[in-house]
């Protein structure tokens, strides 16, 4: 008996030991213990309530629609996010530095009111939404709404995962490229291009990840009419308002599982890379 | 200018952080290596890539301050008067205060921690702390509905001794806290790893103690990471939405953070008061932008001057 | 600038060189590529050696700063020529600029014969090797060699017989199929090597090619090249700051400084007699001392009998460390008095650091059997004689070699006394 206190005194008298501690129990009690009691409820029921919750048609409508916009957004924002990427690093015009200086906006502005933007700009009411409104396209309050508002607060990732590795890009490989005979569209896509790719896809998974757990703008800009707009967050925040507990926690656990999915392999790929690389 | 030799240009491969699936920073753009647009194909790539930022980004900032400045700047003024935006705005302030005084707290310890010590298990803490940018913020207050709900063992328990939790202020403060966890660790792990343990080392053998050494080693060479961390956190804190929603009950007035207040008035259509604390957070994001911009300059630069 | 001499400004361009002047710039030619250097560098007779790399007038600002300035010179096809020079000396401006990487301000470039000023990289067709090796990072080394001849449409099964010929050649057999960071600096720089001269460039451009590599393998890589260069006989010209480097490789050295050409010839022409005091002074660790105050020694007249015009009285002596002696007494040689301040031995040889007067320090080197015997301390008092000097007068910029031996001798036969 006696000694225990005495371990406890000695662990007590080592300040790297008490750091260590008292950091991974707020880590522990701020995020894992909340997450693990999420994940416990859900799969709870067993099974087969689990699958049956995820499977009722608005629950699997609001998941299909949160992937399929959020793969629509990774499409548009991989080819937009690159080109940005390359024509800030290489190209001089006006405005270069303000352009840069402001990517990161999205990364400042509370999603409510990214939303309130949009809808500012393109809703039914402006100008712009009258215009497209009389050519027949409804961009807000329909599903057009939610890819802009997903490409809008994703805007950064790709930039900024892309734009490192094409400064420190050795330009020595395009100007070999050249001396051997390569013009420069054939340059950039058999030899620029493979060295992006790892930074593109990195981005396109954060944008992706990002995406399927986007609440506050896309509830602004979605109308969340079910069956039609309504994403699997809006869901979730509808079932827990209507009281439906599982059914949220079903759809929660499957939005969680798929975002520390992407992290995960992404993670994997790029510690494989890392290998690879390494020189 | 093209460097001419190459003598030492291969140097310094230092073993940096591996890119990590968090948060990218801002670059620097040189001035190096830059071409002109000359040929039509180049001023054809600008130009999609301005009108897409344009459209994007640019224009829809100018139409919510349009439309806040829809009836003059004297309505907006007497939107933002209310009682009810101002008691929304302390609310948020409030929980940023408590939220990033303790995650720059946590933040610098779990740095250090991370970079600094070897124990089991370290590589799975390190993903851990990147799980909250992984969770939709709607998610996120589920979670804490599930721990500290009345209906849950410790919720339960709280009420019990009278301390609400969930729909209650400490809940939305955890829920802040909860999605800003990442922030102040990711930006001080490179930092802390780049740094080295020698001029801590140094300390040590001049005699200082572990306090001391933080103190006046160890502190002033990460104050600008922490820094830019906190800028992060702040710029969260006050837009976190969804992870707040789920667990404020969302009582009008009594627990409404500014974002909150913003959504209801949409919703409810008398929107000039949620036009008006729109254009605020959109203006206070824009100077954290700012003051991030100014932070990341200052970091560049007492990297160059520390090798 | 009178150094151009060097450099035989007679040759013809090169129409006397059927198969370079008859092929389109991005062809692409079967057969055994050793052939058709070896007839260009064996050539039909000497007077028929064609000029492959021929710049003229070339010059090129940075903002304010002046790169290169009025640089003109030529490369004989076959030959290895070193463009040597420091930090900032334009030397890998040139080398781009001749690739087509970098455009001039003004000046022409003809490759064997075109005009290649106007042309853009992709169609000058010279082979250009990167310090640091450039080697595309995602594809195999088969792929990186492959890369040119892929872009010309080469055939796939020609492709890669040429491949593995060129592998062959750089000793790396077994590798075809590693990326290149699998590989070690040495193994990579070849395989930039291989891939340049993949598609028979009409000319090989180096920059700086051992740069980034490890002195052993800096040694080993430069004897390789200059054997592979007498194998392949590609014309080829490369940028090297080290003197060492440019000895050991090139035919000719064309010296830079300034972003102007200093001096064109073969390496020991520039060693034994440099045009100016930078060429003296970059080619080697040289001592600069007065002439005046040599002292004739018993023997001959003094050193100002030795040169056909008379030394200006500031005339300066430029000595090479290895090419002076040291005495304890003197024996007739002429000399300068010189107190010892510090011996250094450095494994095969022995440095002796003197100094002749307060502001002439003096550094000699001996061969240390011959350091044996001398027994030298600190603070002695020493004669120093050279062998052989070269004579600067500043007035007139212009160098006298002399070879005190000889001179001495000379000046005995015309009855000199002793």
């Amino acid at each position: 008996m006696a000694v225990v206190p005495a371990t406890l005194a000695r662990r007590a008298m080592q300040p790297a030991a008490a750091l260590r501690g008292a950091s991974l129990a707020y880590l522990g009690v701020m995020v894992v213990v909340p997450m693990l009691a999420m994940t416990w409820q859900a799969v709870e029921p067993g099974p087969r309530a689990f699958w049956a919750a995820v499977s009722e048609p608005y629950a699997w409508h609001a998941l299909k629609l949160t992937f399929v916009t959020a793969f629509i957004m990774v499409l548009v924002g991989a080819v937009t996010g690159t080109a940005t990427a390359w024509v800030l690093v290489r190209y001089e015009f006006p405005g270069r530095n303000l352009v840069n200086a402001l990517i990161d906006l999205p990364f400042a502005v509370p999603t409510v009111v990214t939303g309130v933007m949009l809808v500012a700009l393109y809703g039914p009411e402006s100008v712009v939404g009258a215009i497209a409104g009389k050519a027949g396209w409804k961009v807000i309050y329909d599903q057009p709404g939610i890819i802009l508002a997903l490409l809008f607060v994703t805007y950064p990732f790709v930039i900024r995962s892309v734009q490192p590795v094409l400064l420190s890009l050795d330009r020595a490989e395009e100007e070999a490229a050249a001396t051997l005979g390569a013009g420069p569209f054939t340059t950039f896509l058999r030899v620029t291009l493979p060295t992006l790719w790892p930074s593109i896809l990195t981005g396109s998974a954060l944008s992706f990840s990002r995406a399927l757990g986007e609440y506050g703008s896309v509830v602004m800009v979605a109308g969340n009419q079910p069956l039609l707009t309504k994403t699997a967050p809006i869901y979730v925040f509808g079932e827990i308002e209507s009281g439906n507990r599982h059914g949220a926690l079903a759809v929660s656990a499957v939005l969680l599982a798929s975002s520390l999915l992407i992290l995960v392999v992404l993670n994997a790929l790029q510690r494989r890379g890392e290998v690879r690389d390494a020189s | 200018m093209r460097a001419d030799e190459g003598d030492g240009a291969d140097a310094g491969a230092s073993p940096t952080e591996p890119d990590r699936p968090t948060l990218a920073r801002a670059v620097d753009l040189p001035l190096e290596g830059r071409d002109a647009p000359s040929s039509w194909g180049r001023r054809l790539l600008i130009g999609a890539v301005l009108l897409w930022f344009a459209a994007l980004i640019l224009i829809p900032g100018l139409a919510l301050a349009r439309q806040a400045f829809a009836g003059g700047a004297r309505p907006l003024i007497a939107a933002l008067a209310e009682p009810g935006v101002q008691r929304a705005f302390a609310m948020s302030l409030g929980i940023t205060l408590v939220a990033t005084l303790v995650n720059t707290v946590f933040g610098i310890a779990m740095a250090l921690v991370l970079v600094r010590q070897r124990f089991f298990g370290r590589s799975l803490v390190d993903g851990v702390v990147d799980m909250p940018f992984a969770v939709s913020p709607i998610v996120a207050g589920l979670m804490l509905i599930v721990l500290y709900g009345p209906d849950s063992a410790i919720g339960g328990w709280l009420e019990s001794r009278g301390f609400q939790v969930a729909y209650a202020l400490p809940g939305m403060i955890l829920a802040t806290m909860f999605v800003t966890v990442p922030f102040v660790v990711r930006e001080l792990v490179p930092i802390l790893r780049e740094m080295g343990e020698e001029y801590e080392q140094a300390a040590h053998t001049l005699g200082a103690g572990r306090w001391r050494t933080f103190r006046s080693v160890t502190l002033p060479s990460i104050r600008w990471g922490v820094a830019y961390g906190v800028t992060l956190t702040v710029a969260r804190c006050l837009g976190e939405f969804g992870a707040v929603l789920v667990v404020s009950g969302n009582v009008i007035g009594r627990t409404q953070t500014a974002t909150l207040y913003i959504a209801e008035g949409i919703e409810s259509f008398h929107p000039e008061g949620a036009y008006a604390a729109s254009l605020v957070l959109a203006a206070s994001s824009f100077l954290l932008l700012v003051g991030m911009d100014l932070l990341r300059a200052r970091l560049e630069r007492t990297r160059e001057v520390e090798p | 600038m009178s150094e151009l001499r060097d450099l035989d400004l007679g040759a013809r361009p090169a129409q006397g060189h059927p198969r370079l002047a008859s092929r389109p710039s991005l062809s692409y030619h079967r057969g055994t590529w050793l052939a058709p250097r070896r007839e260009a560098a064996a050539g039909t007779g000497d007077e028929e050696k064609a000029v492959a790399i021929e710049v003229r007038g070339l010059s090129k600002k940075y903002g304010a700063f002046q790169a290169v300035d009025g640089v003109s010179f030529e490369v004989q096809a076959g030959q290895l020529v070193a463009l040597l020079g420091p930090s900032g000396s334009g030397k890998s401006t040139i080398l781009r600029t001749i690739a087509g990487l970098e455009t001039a301000d003004s000046g022409s470039v003809m490759l064997t014969g075109e005009d290649a000023t106007a042309l853009p990289v992709q169609q000058r067709g010279v082979g250009f090797v990167f310090q640091h090796y450039a080697l595309f990072r995602h594809m195999t080394v088969r792929d990186n060699i492959g890369f040119g001849l892929k872009i010309r449409k080469v055939p796939k099964d020609e492709i890669r017989r040429r491949v593995d010929e060129l592998l062959d050649l750089i000793q790396l057999g077994g590798y075809a199929n590693r990326y290149p960071s699998q590989l070690s600096g040495g193994q990579r720089q070849r395989v930039a090597l291989a891939r340049a001269l993949a598609p028979r460039p009409k000319v090989l451009l180096l920059d700086e090619p051992f740069g980034a590599l490890d002195a052993k393998v800096r040694d080993e890589l430069r004897t390789w090249l200059r054997r592979l260069h007498d194998e392949v006989h590609v014309t080829s010209l490369f940028v090297t700051h080290d003197q060492r480097e440019a000895f050991e490789v090139s035919d000719q050295i064309v010296v830079l400084a300034d972003g102007k050409v200093q001096q064109i010839g073969p390496p020991q022409a520039l060693y034994e007699r440099p045009a100016n005091p930078f060429v003296a002074g970059f080619l080697g660790a040289i001592n600069v001392l007065p002439l005046r105050s040599l002292k004739a020694g018993s023997i001959g007249r003094g050193p100002e009998t030795w040169l056909d015009q008379p030394p200006a009285d500031h005339a300066e002596a430029y000595v090479r460390p290895h090419d002076l002696d040291v005495f304890a007494e003197r024996d007739g040689k002429p000399y300068w008095p010189a107190r010892v301040e510090r011996i250094t031995p450095l494994g095969s040889v022995v440095r002796l650091d003197l100094r002749i007067a307060p502001d002439h320090p003096l550094h000699i080197e001996l061969p240390r059997n011959r350091s044996l015997g001398v027994g030298f301390a600190p603070g002695d008092e020493v004669y120093v004689s050279p062998r052989h000097l070269n004579v600067y007068d500043r007035a007139q910029n212009s160098f006298q070699p002399v070879d005190v031996h000889r001179a001495m001798g000379l000046a005995l036969q015309e009855g000199a006394g002793i």
